[in-house]
């Protein structure tokens, strides 16, 4: 049961490999979805790990997404000399390494940021955790835009478009195999625990804080690297391009699939960006009634209501088993 | 010294603004425990209904600016606003009177979502000129004050502080004198023993969504005569930072939240007037409001005028 | 059997919460394996004493010595770690998870491999792994909830869960274990059964026990200790038989006779 998790993910790997040597076959337009499909599930996963499989409600994912996406630009446009330094060892293993450094460098920051603002802000529950999460969300957007060398508000262009298929799916592989695999051990029951009753948890031992920080860490290493896979294929980042709505589309996602299950979250984070994506497409075609264009272009007030109806009928989303409990009188 | 009494001036101006904005949510979290994300939005609902009846208004003071005018469309706003948020509390948040609290959360974020944006597809997205209610010159203060008559105090200010003392003490007198407040103060206690006593709460809920709405009605009108610029996102800053400055003086609590914003506000005007100084860009105003949130929350989360709740293990 | 020092000692403990003294000079000790009961009228101040002894609340005076250790303050978890369990009032069991999980959750204090090791899922992971699978489905077994495993915990009956949350308890290995209430919402047959479970958790485990509780049946039909405490203040302390008789004990639960607080006409 247990012997198995690695070697799929080793399988994964590969098989991903092997796909994405294909990918020149795939057209630009939905080459550029399939990535971004896979860049979402990658916020997704690890968000879940923290709203839902943890109980704690962040609404600043796109915050370290930022991070990571700034550091692993950071790191690739300035960090040249490393670049130049790997290049004896062939032009593909040079740019595998120094991207891969890069990732890792973004995913490392972007961890040290929610080392930063989980410690102070994981002792609050609830409601206050999430206007922390997203006050530092804003102060992150605030300070890269007060900040030259990052390009302030008027972004940063990345030279080089490091990611591909290979990267992103791997990455993806990669979070559902940490996540999965975290919260299938017995170490891993303890996330569950403090969603369910964080007192009955400190009663039996469970270190909550330490688990809280562990998982908000987790999270937001993981959206560090989402947010460098990000930046190396759209070549160009800018602070509101990772504002609240991009963590509210995130927790959307995470919701949709239901928290706790993260193969649900999976399945919800492709098929929101498959969605708008689709919608758009067709807001223009002549069928389409001239006053739901906008709405289908920009679909942030559908998204709105999707959110508010799923709230009412089916908060527990589409794959969520976990009764939500009722609030004793 | 002129300076910084002038700031202070400017710092509680925006500050009352805050304050009202802030009694809403301080209100809706006693009553119902719960954060009304879509609050600051009702700000901005607010300040477009003033925008669509003053030239209906105006048309009876031929186009021009007048005090009876500024009046009927400051009780209209309020009225609009105060129905919109019993409706809203009605659809959105009464069905999930029982679910947990992030359930609500949730929603409140959806509803608020949904206002910005079919504010921008139904009102445009573009920043409008708000018409001038009042004839909104600088107050000469008189030579005789010596240093005081450098300072410059436009009418707004004087009518935004005014309107607010007195919607406060109104408020407070709803609160303290009335049943419905007396309702209201036992709610944010004990809902159950509340509605054991024969009270209904649905309707003080509903009240107090009202209340709290139509102070916002009033804080967007009044923002919109002091700065005529009005767009559909506007509540999202001022929304975020009144929601702080409830905190700041205690989410729940009435009064702290009157101190939270008027604090707020000067804390914010005082930092942009004096970053120079403190070799800080003014760029980060913004992050004051969240700043101080968390250094609230890290030291003392029950805010300045707070209680301590325990949970019963 | 008994050791001389005791297992768990509260030295003149008092807590105030603003105006209200819950507890008061409170002074008690639980010897090693001991079975004690803690009583007293509603509102006394029990489920206070456990939350000081469990670290929930942190006592305004006085101290708490775990095998001679101060532990008073400490965080819940870090009590847990020194060997003191306890089951709650209100039932809290992980809603969310299965019968088996919540007994498997509570292991995780004595885990030697974290969370490297789940990732890796090497050789020691494994074995730690099923030993404690097998732990847990021995407990389970042991108390007759191991044809529910893989149930979630929210489908038992009331009874169950009860008895669910006391294994839960046991898994973490206590020295002290302290039980809120058990028998709440109990019918007499489901009490008489848990007066043998809680003797027979104390013999097989070998440890002490520490019970609130209000049935009296319970409570002198088990405790090998009585304490009895009202407004905070302890008024009593001994045997069934001297607790029975004990004037102050009797004023306390039943208020005083009218002729005779009028005093002799």
């Amino acid at each position: 049961m247990f012997e198995r998790t690695k070697a799929t993910l080793v399988a994964t790997l590969a098989a991903i490999f092997v796909a994405s040597r294909f990918s020149s076959h795939i057209g630009p337009y939905y080459y550029d979805i399939i990535l971004s499909i896979g860049i979402n599930i990658i916020l997704a996963v690890s968000l879940n790990l923290v709203n839902g499989y943890t109980g704690q409600f962040s609404l600043g994912h796109a915050g370290f997404m930022s991070v990571g996406a700034y550091a692993a630009a950071c790191f690739t446009t300035f960090g040249l000399p490393v670049l130049a330094f790997l290049k004896p060892l062939g032009s593909f293993l040079s740019v595998s390494i120094f991207f891969g450094l890069a990732l890792f460098l973004g995913g490392l920051a972007a961890g040290l940021a929610g080392l930063l603002v989980g410690i102070p802000s994981l002792r609050l529950k609830g409601d206050y955790l999430a206007i922390v999460t997203l006050g530092f969300g804003e102060i992150i957007k605030v300070v890269i835009e007060n900040v030259d060398v990052l390009g302030r508000s008027r972004g940063f262009s990345v030279a080089a478009a490091y990611t591909n298929l290979f990267w992103v799916y791997a990455m993806a592989a990669l979070t559902i195999y940490v996540v999965l695999n975290l919260v299938n051990s017995t170490y891993g029951r303890g996330f569950l625990t403090i969603r369910d009753d964080e007192i009955a948890a400190e009663a039996m031992g469970i270190n909550t804080t330490k688990y809280k920080v562990l998982a908000f860490c987790l999270a937001a290493a993981f959206a560090g690297i989402a947010g460098g896979l990000y930046a190396h294929d759209k070549q160009f980042i800018y602070p509101d391009g990772f504002n609240f709505l991009e963590s509210i589309n995130i927790v959307t996602m995470v919701i949709l699939g239901g928290m706790g299950s993260t193969w649900g979250v999976v399945l919800s984070a492709s098929l929101l960006t498959i969605l708008p994506v689709w919608l758009r497409s067709i807001a223009d075609k002549p069928e389409i009634p001239h006053w739901l264009t906008p709405l289908l272009s920009n679909l942030t007030i559908p998204y709105s209501l999707l959110l508010i109806l799923l709230m009412l009928t089916r908060p527990q989303g589409l794959f969520g088993g976990i009764a939500l409990k009722r609030k004793k009188a | 010294m002129i300076y910084f009494l002038q700031q202070l001036i400017n710092g509680l101006s925006l500050g009352a603004i805050y304050a009202l904005i802030a009694l809403g949510y301080t209100m809706v979290y006693g009553v119902l425990r719960f954060i009304n994300f879509a609050h600051g939005d009702v700000f901005m609902i607010g300040a477009f209904a003033g925008l669509y009846i003053a030239p209906l208004v105006m048309k009876y003071s031929n186009g021009g600016p007048s005090w009876p005018g500024a009046f009927v469309v400051l009780v209209a706003a309020m009225a609009i606003c105060a129905i919109l948020g019993i409706v809203i509390e009605k659809l959105a948040y009464r069905p999930l009177r029982n679910r947990p609290r992030l359930t609500v959360l949730i929603t409140a974020i959806g509803v608020s979502l949904f206002l910005e944006n079919f504010g921008q597809y139904a009102f445009g997205v573009d920043p409008q000129y708000f018409p001038s209610l009042i004839n909104n010159h600088s107050i000469a203060i008189p030579a005789s004050f010596g240093l005081l008559s450098h300072l410059r105090i436009k009418v707004s200010q004087v009518l935004i502080f005014a309107v607010t003392m007195f919607l406060l003490l109104f408020l407070r007198f709803i609160v303290t004198k009335t049943k419905l407040g007396m309702a209201m103060r036992a709610l944010s206690v004990n809902p159950v023993a509340t509605s054991l006593m024969g009270v209904n709460n649905d309707v003080v809920i509903s009240f107090t969504f009202g209340l709290g709405s139509a102070l916002a009605g009033a804080a967007g009108i009044l923002i919109s005569i002091q700065q005529p610029s009005v767009d559909p996102l506007m509540g999202l800053q001022p929304g975020i930072k009144a929601f702080v400055a409830a905190v700041l003086g205690g989410i729940g609590n009435i009064p702290g939240a009157a101190l939270g914003g008027v604090l707020l506000g000067v804390i914010e005007t005082l930092f942009v007037a004096y970053s120079d100084q403190l070799h800080i860009s003014s760029g980060y105003r913004d992050a004051v409001a969240f700043f101080l949130l968390i250094i609230i929350l890290l030291f003392k989360p029950t805010g300045l005028l707070g209680r301590v709740e325990r949970e019963k293990v | 059997m008994s050791d001389p020092e005791p297992l768990l000692d509260l030295r003149d403990v008092t807590v105030q919460f603003g105006g209200l003294k819950a507890v008061s000079g409170f002074n008690f000790s639980i010897r090693h394996g001991e079975l004690a009961g803690l009583i007293g009228p509603n509102g006394a101040g029990k489920t206070t004493i456990f939350n000081i002894i469990t670290g929930v609340y942190r006592p305004t005076g006085g101290s708490v010595l775990f095998e001679g250790k101060a532990v008073a303050g400490k965080k819940p978890y870090l009590i847990t770690k020194r060997g003191i369990a306890r089951t709650f009032q209100n039932i809290r069991l992980f809603a969310s998870m299965s019968v088996f999980d919540n007994v498997r959750a509570a292991f995780n204090m004595h885990l030697r491999h974290g969370i490297s090791h789940a990732l890796w899922r090497g050789k020691g992971f494994r074995a730690e792994e099923t030993r404690i699978a097998s732990e847990a489905g021995e407990l389970l077994d042991i108390f007759h909830l191991g044809k529910h495993r893989d149930v979630p915990c929210t489908t038992l009956c009331y009874g169950d869960q009860r008895r669910l949350e006391i294994v839960r308890a046991l898994a973490t290995r206590p020295k002290l274990i302290l039980l809120d209430e058990p028998a709440a919402g109990m019918n007499p047959t489901e009490k008489t059964e848990l007066m043998e479970l809680i003797r027979f958790v104390q013999e097989k485990f070998q440890i002490a026990v520490l019970l609130v509780e209000h049935d009296m049946r319970v409570v002198m039909g088990i405790c090998q200790r009585i304490v009895v405490l009202d407004y905070g203040i302890k008024i009593a302390e001994g045997c069934a038989s001297e607790i029975k008789t004990n004037q102050a004990v009797i004023r306390a639960y039943l208020g005083v006779d009218e002729t005779e607080a009028a005093g002799p006409t």
